[in-house]
């Protein structure tokens, strides 16, 4: 039996008012995806991008340029969420839980970081 | 979630991959989709160093074309197709699920299979259209 209030044992345990936040980021990045994946793909196929050349220009078209950096956002944001509830339903220890979490974040908002950053340097004209 | 009361020990249902369940059409769409989306999210590291080759020379980038056009990059490529076109429409799947319609068995083995085809069908229709155009 401990003395502890109800409340006081339950503080810090679940959600506070911002448990939804993460499954909504989920959706909306999804739906964004969408199109943005759909457009990356028929690009792919579209234009000969193995081509150093085609590739600089394709880029440097202002309207590909902002939907490249539209589809990384959402592609790394969701792939984010994503590794962690993975992460979570399947990591029991919680050190090894926490630390995989926190090095994938890190990871793919790393590589998202540097996506963007080469999108943007093509785009002013690198 | 982060700190397990002491007083619950309680018994947790059986992961679904084991000898508790026999393997279904669902439950197995269901770890493809987790399984195609850490692919996915791996092979964003790859997407990365594309378009940073890209910026970095063409050099740089004649590397990274190089390595995408072996054998081994264009069944790499070939499955990330798959991964990404299957998780497109498995996740079409889920969002249309969100809005509670379509969770009687009936409708969901029906779309499962759809998503199935679809996925596939998607991605020959990809690399022929890539080998064609």
């Amino acid at each position: 039996m401990s003395l502890r209030s109800p409340l006081s044992q339950a503080r810090g345990l679940g959600s506070a008012k911002d448990g939804v936040g993460h499954w909504w980021m989920q959706r909306m990045t999804a739906i964004a995806l969408i199109p943005l994946s759909l457009w990356f793909v028929f690009s792919l196929v579209r234009f000969p991008l193995l081509d150093h050349a085609t590739m600089v220009a394709w880029i440097h078209a202002p309207l590909v340029a902002v939907a490249l950096v539209l589809f990384f956002l959402a592609m790394f944001y969701h792939a984010a969420l994503g590794v962690q509830v993975v992460i979570e339903d399947y990591v029991g220890n919680e050190g090894v839980k926490l630390v995989s979490i926190v090095v994938t974040k890190f990871a793919l908002f790393a590589f998202g970081a540097a996506a963007i950053f080469a999108v943007l340097k093509i785009a002013f004209g690198a | 979630m982060s700190v397990k009361p002491a007083s619950s020990n309680r018994p947790l249902s059986p992961f679904m991959i084991g000898p508790y369940y026999k393997p279904q059409l669902t439950s197995m769409l269901s770890i493809t989709h987790r399984l195609t989306g850490l692919a996915l999210a791996f092979g964003t590291i790859f997407i990365a160093a594309w378009v940073t080759a890209a910026a970095t020379s063409a050099e740089a980038y004649g590397q990274f074309a190089w390595a995408a056009n072996t054998i081994v990059g264009k069944l790499l490529l070939l499955a990330y197709t798959w991964a990404m076109l299957y998780h497109l429409c498995n996740g079409i799947r889920h969002l249309f699920w969100d809005t509670g319609r379509g969770l009687d068995l009936k409708t969901a083995y029906a779309s499962g299979y759809l998503v199935i085809v679809a996925s596939v069908a998607l991605t020959a229709g990809v690399w022929a259209a890539a080998y064609l155009c």
